[in-house]
């Protein structure tokens, strides 16, 4: 008896130890420092076509990087769908990078974490100044109220994509301004055997992102002033409705789309099966996809009359990836030094162009390589007619909650079933539920 | 096959009068049918995987269809500079293969305990070991990688992100199994092979190795397949644990997805490379693993 | 093998040398006759420590944190530390069992569909893996191949498979599809099968597809141990076909249909890897598997505490259901060893 007893106390004892142990929770107390100022520890997001078109865009600019500071950077190009989870990890194990990209619209989750860097006037004073920056970009890197936890990198605003031929084709003069326009086009183009619209119907990012203009377009927030959700206001019902009917009421998206989740719509848009698309900054995308610059036109994304502007009409999020440097790095000067290596004019040309998306430092931006007729639409969105997701804390389990609702209208859709304004309700309550209550 | 059989019955009776063994026709018939229809039920995803992974693209990307319109090997070319696959497969390799000989060495030692040996706490430590087949994998994933990351600050050692970290996360996964299969083989083994190895000598240990191991080998086949199975296909913890140059391939074939365009063809290919030393392994094996489960799993 | 052995053995009496004396109290080791029985009697225990010492790295401890997390309130804001997060007592089980709170009701439904979802899957891995080893006892040609074969869905790494049931599930250019509706003509036009209310048999199809060469071997390996006798005498004495199989065959075969129906239930019930590789992160509602049900309760929205409640929830199901099992199937039965 005495040795199994003496087995268990054993065993008991071991485990209380390791328990106690990881009691310890992160790496929190130990701030960040300077201990290795030879190395950096980079994750990129997936930018490009592929990650390997990532890599052979940044690691010329991280030698570049090298040679003027002699900084080593270890870079890892995280895929989307595996980006906010590695992050999550590396809050909470506090390993991690040292430098890393985020979605905008993550920077307030982030912020709440209390894992990334603040930028307050000092740390922006190391990299030129907050004036640099356009303010919508800045506009998405964290709470109102709070130093920003990031600093803009790359900025992308959504715009309609039409290809030529078919409009011509189909008698279509120029590209729709109003919803309503686009639909009485779809009807001219569904005519000439081709599919309207795309859209991911599965991806929930993808469905905030339009909800959220056409909730903006309804003058409906999806947060209250004061962060509380508020999914079921009529605006954002109205709104909601108004997407889920393009494919429901109006057939303009077609019914396969709901289960797209992996860029189908911009396949079927360089393909030449569909007449238009809403994208972010997508030339380069197409432009890997064999579509030229050429067959596709630009064009602001629809309003609900009038013009693109404030208030609304806003027809874009603020879309972008933020810089963000780990509290806990190992190298603080040296990430901050990264930061402005990456934020520095010269360097915002090169990877501008490379994403075909917008710089959002001010100089950068007047640059030649911008002015394109398709750079000048996103520009002058950004700047006019973009509106930045809430930032609140809750910003990914918005995500997840109300773009899975949309998920379900859009299943709900393509299988025939009505959707009005009671069911749309109905799953956006459920959604609002959902969110935590703090 | 002597008498003629009458008119149609009701499947699996027979009351003609005939050898005594030979199967009804009816069996016979419904066993053709059920067969079949279970080979095309297996087959069929077999098929459209090796066939679509010859595909070009266009292919994948339209209507489906039956038939390649031109076999191409692009796809096997292209999949190992799409994503890394082969440190994927690599890292896989090592970890699923040392998990698999841990869980083994380990699931060894521990069955013999137990086969032979009464000891007090017994019952409670098979009942334990099993009881954890019943763990949902999410409610410790949180806190073991916490506990790796805590390990790793304060002895130095990296078992967060590292494969060793992995493996013995793996190497514990499919210890229950194991440990309760081998029990039953070696109790399949007679006691006195054991007596006579002592009597002449041999520790227990040498008991072990010498008698009861290589009469069991066919049930430590069967575990050793079951514990790589178990490793080479893990998600959950595997997108967790690792980073990028530790990932496996459960995780990294994820990366086919996440690109601009859904490349079915290279998805395929690359499953199908993937795939191909499980099954092999399994197949070849197959024999043993029939036999450790008749001793070992039914008793 | 015997160099191995020599090696091994050394070794060993050597560690239980010295744990002997640190395990076993009861006496010193004096004698030569006491050392070599409290060799013996410490032999189990050194054997079972590498697996228990794991099972304790792996499995115990972060289950008992796992357990104190779901008490604490552990969101996005205390994750960094998650030893400083407030407790928040019972909080998390309230909103996990109140069933008519979204969260609780939604937690329900994704219960019910495991629960429907893994009997019909059970039920079915066990029909055809049964029937098949029975048709596949007797010799035939090409059986070899054909169990071969049959063995190829169960071998296949879970990701492969089912990476390529989506494939075939695609509602515009998949196999299913074009079968049923462009070649069969059984649907007016292309179904999903991958959202909407049909997901639940696509996860039935692909779980069934990938599960029932486990049951068919365990069966057939059960079968081998049914002597042919007994099939000799009944066969004598008149009885048919399926009055053989529903005597002899189902009863043998009892202890081992026990265990298998047990594993299988548990394995299948805490299935993450076929939805999440088939769903992603936001599984269909038809198809809510408990299991990606807690994931995206936990790390999407990052609400650990919820997380860690339901997956305790989930263990307790588990634990009554297993043990209720036992009780049942062990009536009547010889409990010798576990």
């Amino acid at each position: 008896m005495r040795s199994i007893r003496a087995a268990a106390v054993g065993a008991v004892t071991m485990s209380l130890a390791l328990a106690a142990s990881a009691c310890g929770g992160g790496s929190s107390t130990g701030g960040g420092s300077n201990d290795s100022p030879k190395t950096l520890t980079y994750w990129a997001s997936n930018q490009g076509a592929s990650i390997e078109v990532d890599k052979k865009v940044l690691q010329p600019e991280l030698d570049k990087f090298e040679k003027q500071t002699g900084i080593k950077v270890k870079l890892e190009v995280v895929p989307w769908s595996d980006l906010l989870n590695r992050i999550l990890t590396a809050t909470t194990s506090g390993q991690g990078p040292d430098v890393l990209n985020i979605g905008n619209t993550w920077s307030a989750s982030l912020q709440a974490t209390g894992a990334l860097l603040p930028w307050d006037a000092k740390n922006f004073e190391k990299i030129g100044g907050k004036d640099r920056f356009v303010d919508s970009a800045l506009g998405s890197t964290g709470a109102e109220g709070k130093d920003p936890a990031a600093v803009p990198l790359y900025s992308m605003a959504y715009a309609l994509y039409y290809n030529k031929q078919i409009f011509a084709d189909a008698g279509i003069a120029k590209p729709p301004v109003t919803w309503d326009e686009l639909i009485a086009d779809g009807k001219k183009i569904s005519a000439k055997g081709k599919s309207v619209l795309g859209a991911e119907g599965s991806n929930l990012s993808e469905n905030i992102h339009h909800v959220f203009v056409f909730g903006k377009q309804h003058g409906a927030d999806f947060f209250t002033p004061d962060g509380k959700a508020d999914f079921t206001s009529d605006g954002v019902v109205a709104a909601v409705k108004q997407y889920v009917d393009l494919m429901a009421k109006d057939k303009v998206i077609p019914t396969g789309n709901a289960e797209y989740a992996q860029n189908q719509s911009v396949s079927d848009f360089a393909k030449g099966k569909q007449a238009m698309l809403l994208w972010q900054s997508a030339a380069a995308n197409l432009k890997s996809q064999g579509m030229s610059e050429d067959q596709y036109g630009i064009a602001p994304v629809p309003v609900q009359s009038g013009t693109p502007g404030t208030g609304n009409q806003v027809n874009s999020m603020v879309a972008g990836i933020n810089l963000a440097v780990f509290k806990n790095s190992h190298n603080l000067d040296g990430a901050t030094k990264f930061v402005k290596f990456m934020t520095s004019d010269e360097e915002q040309k090169v990877l501008n162009t490379a994403y075909s998306s917008i710089p959002p430092v001010k100089a950068a931006q007047e640059d030649s390589a911008f002015t394109s007729p398709s750079n000048a639409v996103l520009k002058d969105t950004l700047a006019k007619s973009a509106s930045a997701l809430p930032q609140v804390a809750d910003e990914s389990q918005f995500e997840t909650a109300v773009g899975t609702a949309v998920k379900e209208l859009f299943a709900d859709a393509a299988a025939g079933r009505p959707v009005t304004t009671e069911s749309v309700k109905a799953k956006l309550q459920k959604a609002q539920q959902q969110m935590p209550t703090k | 096959m002597s008498s003629t059989t009458r008119a149609p019955q009701p499947p699996l009776t027979s009351r003609t009068p005939r050898s005594p063994m030979a199967p009804p026709r009816s069996f016979l018939w419904s066993r053709g049918i059920f067969l079949t229809l279970l080979t095309v039920f297996v087959l069929v995803p077999v098929y459209v995987m090796i066939s679509s992974s010859l595909k070009p693209l266009a292919d994948v990307t339209g209507k489906f269809r039956w038939l390649p319109s031109g076999l191409t090997f692009r796809p096997y070319i292209d999949i190992w500079s799409t994503v890394p696959l082969a440190r994927y497969f690599v890292n896989s390799l090592v970890v699923a293969g040392a998990a698999t000989i841990c869980s083994v060495i380990i699931a060894v030692f521990s069955a013999y305990a137990v086969s032979r040996y009464n000891f007090r706490g017994k019952r409670v430590f098979t009942v334990t070991v099993l009881s954890t087949q019943m763990f949902p994998g999410i409610l410790f994933l949180l806190p073991l990688f916490l506990l790796y990351v805590n390990i790793g600050n304060a002895t130095g050692i990296a078992l967060f992100g590292s494969r060793g970290g992995l493996i013995l996360t793996y190497l514990t996964f499919s210890l229950p199994f194991s440990i309760w299969m081998l029990i039953g083989y070696f109790d399949s083994v007679p006691r006195d092979l054991d007596e006579a190895a002592l009597v002449d000598g041999c520790g227990p240990l040498g008991a072990l190795f010498r008698i009861v191991v290589p009469a069991a080998i066919p049930g430590i086949v069967a575990v050793a397949v079951y514990a790589f199975m178990t490793a080479w296909g893990e998600v959950l913890f595997a997108s967790v644990m690792t980073n990028d140059t530790t990932r496996t391939l459960a995780v990294g074939l994820q990366g086919y997805s996440t690109l601009n365009d859904v490349y079915w063809n290279q998805i395929m290919a690359a499953s199908l490379v993937v795939s191909v030393p499980v099954v092999a392994g399994f197949l070849l094996l197959q024999r043993y693993l029939v036999t450790g489960l008749t001793a070992g799993a039914v008793k | 093998m015997s160099t191995g052995t020599n090696m091994t053995t050394t070794t060993a009496s050597a560690d239980t040398g010295e744990r002997t004396v640190r395990k076993n109290s009861p006496g010193a080791a004096r004698s030569p006759r006491r050392t070599g029985r409290i060799r013996r009697i410490g032999l189990p225990y050194l054997l079972l420590l590498p697996a228990l010492l794991l099972e304790l790295l792996v499995h115990l401890v972060p289950m008992v944190i796992g357990i104190v997390m779901s008490f604490k309130e552990l969101t996005q804001f205390y994750i960094r530390d998650w030893g400083t997060a407030p407790w928040s007592g019972f909080d998390n089980y309230k909103v996990s069992l109140d069933f008519n709170a979204p969260v609780g009701d939604a937690l329900l439904h994704s219960f019910l569909v495991t629960v429907g979802f893994t009997l019909l899957s059970v039920g079915l891995c066990w029909l055809i893996g049964t029937a098949a080893a029975v048709f596949m006892q007797d010799t035939f040609r090409g059986r070899g191949l054909l169990r071969a074969l049959f063995l190829v869905p169960y071998a296949l790494p879970v990701y492969a498979a089912v990476i390529t049931w989506v494939f075939m599930f695609q509602h515009d250019n998949g196999l299913v599809n074009h079968v049923l509706h462009d070649q069969l003509h059984l649907t007016d036009k292309p179904s999903f099968w991958l959202i909407g209310d049909n997901s639940f048999v696509a996860l039935l199809v692909v779980s069934v597809w990938k599960g029932w060469p486990f049951a068919f071997l365990i069966v057939m390996a059960g079968l081998q141990n049914i002597p042919k006798e007994l099939y000799e005498a009944a066969a004598l004495d008149g009885a048919g076909m399926l009055q053989q199989i529903r005597r002899i065959t189902l009863p043998s075969l009892r202890p081992v249909n026990q265990v298998l129906i047990l594993v299988l239930f548990l394995w299948t019930f805490n299935d993450f890897n076929t939805p999440y590789v088939l769903f992603g992160k936001a599984a269909p509602e038809a198809a809510d598997l408990i299991s990606v049900h807690i994931y995206q309760a936990s790390f999407v929205t990052w609400n650990f505490g919820t997380g860690s409640a339901m997956s305790v929830l989930l263990l307790l199901f588990l634990l009554v259901v297993t043990g209720v099992y036992l009780l049942l199937t062990s009536r009547g039965r010889k409990t010798a060893d576990v």
